[in-house]
């Protein structure tokens, strides 16, 4: 059984003029110590998808309906005494902006021991001694001296070191991490995202990674979701995606990167813009920007389904692959 | 002379500096020490010996990791700030040290795109008053018709339809924005753009867009590029030439061709190595230790001995020169010079 079941969860806000649906009907699993990367654009609904899986969507959003079990109980109708234990204990959630999710008036052991006391039957120095260990395990050097610093004191990359020891303090089943090195340069980011895939293998963690970095995932993931205008619309094992993804966005998403085009050369661009949420197309939202869009594509609302090794949203998905196949003969 | 201009850079960085002091005003430079009151002040080297020059046409483009200084450069260049010391050569006159109203010419000539195009546009401004702003305030001869002219000319050319000029900028998405933005730069005809992390604000299928629109204009109008930017693999695609700087001092400079072939400077290729690849799922990056020390105490020698992997008694004591390299390319490196670096590791 999956340690995470999420089946067509839809996600609204409720505005003062309209009510927007910023997920739609969204439905993936987690195995226990999978690592499943979500990729989109700003706007997609990555990180709401993130947030609700640890019932954090508050309002004026709402879960309008699906449910979320983790380990067969429903996050969506848990009371908030459950959630507490919950949340922290098995699953754990690791933000962009390492300032901001630090407590910056605490040190980092005071938030280390808090968190370990909040759950666990235990004396100060035993939390403590708990603490330390889990310092080491993300290489950060004397850390019983650490435990008396605060926030400000560290750079960047050691904050996010520690936001990752705080998220395995209480050997959590399941890591979602929204952006995690976003914010940080790329020879920490590569540091991160190291330590990272280590300690999720050695403790057989199962990780959600939300990002916009497609070469991070390609490197961090087994099985990847994309996402557009708060639908899936693209999932399969990672490196199906990205060596042959068959969406024609996921495709766009793809060929836009510098890597992929020779050095000088006009890169190939996607037309337009997201839709806002407020404002989405009817039928397939990404039909304003597609070239392959028809009428159908204009019309109607393409179910997500499997072609082959990957499940795509595209009316034009067989179309696309035939096409492909007769190029691939002639060449 | 006029055959000079041909091989003269358009821009030439002399031993550029600049220090940003920490310390204010009298009271806060007294510090007490060994049991005796000093007068000290700190300062934050931002900028150490920066040497680069910008050839005709091409497009520099400045990488490192935050902190590194290469905003600070961009900003000296375009004459934002003030250098400590060194000079700033545009077409053959100095320029760092002229005063505002004999700037006033090459500013024309000289223009900035920043990174938030949030922030780099007036909220209250319509489109059209940002855009005509530097036609008339160059131009002061233009009717206001010429003015019009110019400005739905120049969005055309970015792909910003010119009925949209009424609007003001918060009616617009990042990526539109920024095409304003650059429209705005481009509208006083400049030679020299100076581009600071133009992209990293947008999302990828629109930092696709935005670049394509860049080497569009670099093409029709022959422009040249100082781009800043963190983002390697947009280097490798947009420039011609690329200067890697770590706290403050250039590493390496080199043709992108080569320097992503052939990265000398131990952080050059731990800055490529950590750059998370698509089609590669075994990451095997070189781990640097320890952290980017702070640019107020500068250490001795080499400012990136710290973390290297090479470093003897001699990067511990003598800041490196840049040395020409047999392929072209400028390194800062005791190793590379001494030809300490294991051969297979620059093969691989």
């Amino acid at each position: 059984m999956s340690l995470l079941s999420v089946r067509d969860l839809t996600v609204k806000f409720a505005m003062r003029d309209e009510t927007v649906t910023a997920l739609n009907g969204i439905s993936f699993d987690v195995a226990k110590g999978e690592r499943l990367g979500i990729v989109g654009e700003s706007g997609a609904g990555k990180s709401i998808t993130g947030f609700s899986l640890m019932n954090l969507i508050s309002r004026p959003g709402y879960v309008d309906r699906g449910e979320i079990l983790f380990d067969g109980e429903d996050v969506v109708k848990m009371s908030d005494k459950r959630l507490r234990e919950l949340r922290g204990d098995k699953m754990a959630m690791i933000f962009q902006d390492p300032m901001v999710t630090l407590n910056p008036v605490l040190t980092i052991g005071q938030q280390m021991i808090e968190t370990l006391l909040a759950h666990r039957k235990l004396s100060r120095e035993e939390a403590r001694q708990i603490a330390i260990v889990k310092l080491r395990e993300v290489y950060i050097p004397s850390p019983e001296e650490r435990l008396d610093q605060y926030p400000h004191e560290l750079s960047g990359g050691m904050r996010q070191r520690i936001i990752i020891a705080i998220a395995l303090l209480l050997d959590p089943q399941l890591i979602i991490a929204d952006e995690p090195t976003t914010a940080l340069d790329v020879t920490i980011q590569a540091d991160i995202m190291e330590l990272l895939l280590e300690l999720c293998q050695s403790n057989k963690v199962g990780l959600i990674l939300i990002t916009h970095d497609l070469g991070v995932v390609s490197q961090m993931t087994e099985r990847t979701l994309v996402m557009y205008a708060g639908r899936i619309i693209e999932a399969g094992r990672t490196r199906e995606i990205i060596n042959d993804p068959q969406h024609p966005y996921t495709q766009g998403l793809i060929n836009a990167l510098p890597q992929q085009t020779l050095p000088g050369q006009k890169l190939r661009q996607i037309p337009g813009n997201m839709p806002s949420l407020t404002n989405i197309p009817p039928g397939c939202p990404f039909n304003p920007r597609c070239e392959y869009a028809t009428d159908l594509c204009r019309t109607r609302l393409p179910e997500i389904a499997q072609y082959g090794q990957v499940q795509v949203a595209c009316h034009e998905v067989q179309r696309l692959q035939a096409e492909g196949e007769r190029q691939e003969q002639k060449a | 002379m006029k055959d000079m201009n041909a091989q003269t850079p358009l821009v030439e960085i002399k031993g550029l500096e600049k220090r940003f002091d920490l310390d204010h005003g009298f009271l806060e430079t007294l510090k007490f020490r060994d049991g005796r009151i000093r007068r000290e002040t700190r300062a934050v080297h931002a900028v150490n010996n920066v040497t680069m020059d910008v050839n005709r046409g091409e497009a520099l483009c400045v990488v490192g990791e935050s902190g590194c200084g290469k905003s600070t450069v961009a900003r000296l260049v375009a004459g934002l700030l003030t250098p400590t010391s060194g000079e700033i050569h545009y077409d053959g006159n100095r320029i760092d040290d002229k005063s505002r109203s004999e700037m006033q010419p090459l500013r024309k000539k000289i223009q900035m795109i920043f990174q938030n195009p949030y922030a780099s546009l007036n909220p209250r401004m319509t489109i059209r008053q940002a855009l005509e702003e530097p036609v008339r305030h160059h131009y002061p001869s233009f009717s206001t018709a010429e003015v019009r002219d110019k400005v739905t000319e120049v969005m055309m050319s970015v792909g910003v339809d010119p009925s949209w000029a009424k609007r003001y900028p918060h009616e617009f998405s990042g990526g539109q924005r920024q095409r304003i933005a650059i429209a705005r730069a481009l509208t006083v005809d400049p030679e020299f753009i100076i581009a600071d992390e133009p992209i990293s604000a947008l999302d990828v299928s629109i930092q696709a867009q935005v670049l394509n629109l860049m080497l569009e204009a670099k093409e029709s109008r022959g422009l040249t590029y100082l781009f800043i930017t963190h983002d390697l693999s947009v280097v490798e695609h947009f420039g011609t030439r690329v200067a890697v700087l770590y706290l403050g001092s250039v590493c390496e400079t080199a043709d992108t061709a080569t320097l992503f072939s052939h990265p000398k400077h131990p952080y050059t290729r731990a800055l490529l190595s950590a750059v998370p690849q698509l089609k590669d799922d075994r990451p095997n990056h070189i781990r640097l230790k320890g952290e980017i020390p702070t640019p107020i105490n500068m250490p001795q020698g080499c400012p990136f001995q710290s973390r290297c992997a090479f470093a003897n008694n001699r990067c511990r004591s003598e800041k490196p020169k840049a040395i020409h390299q047999p392929d072209g390319s400028l390194v800062a490196c005791h190793a590379v010079e001494e030809d300490r670096l294991e051969q297979d590791v620059i093969g691989a």
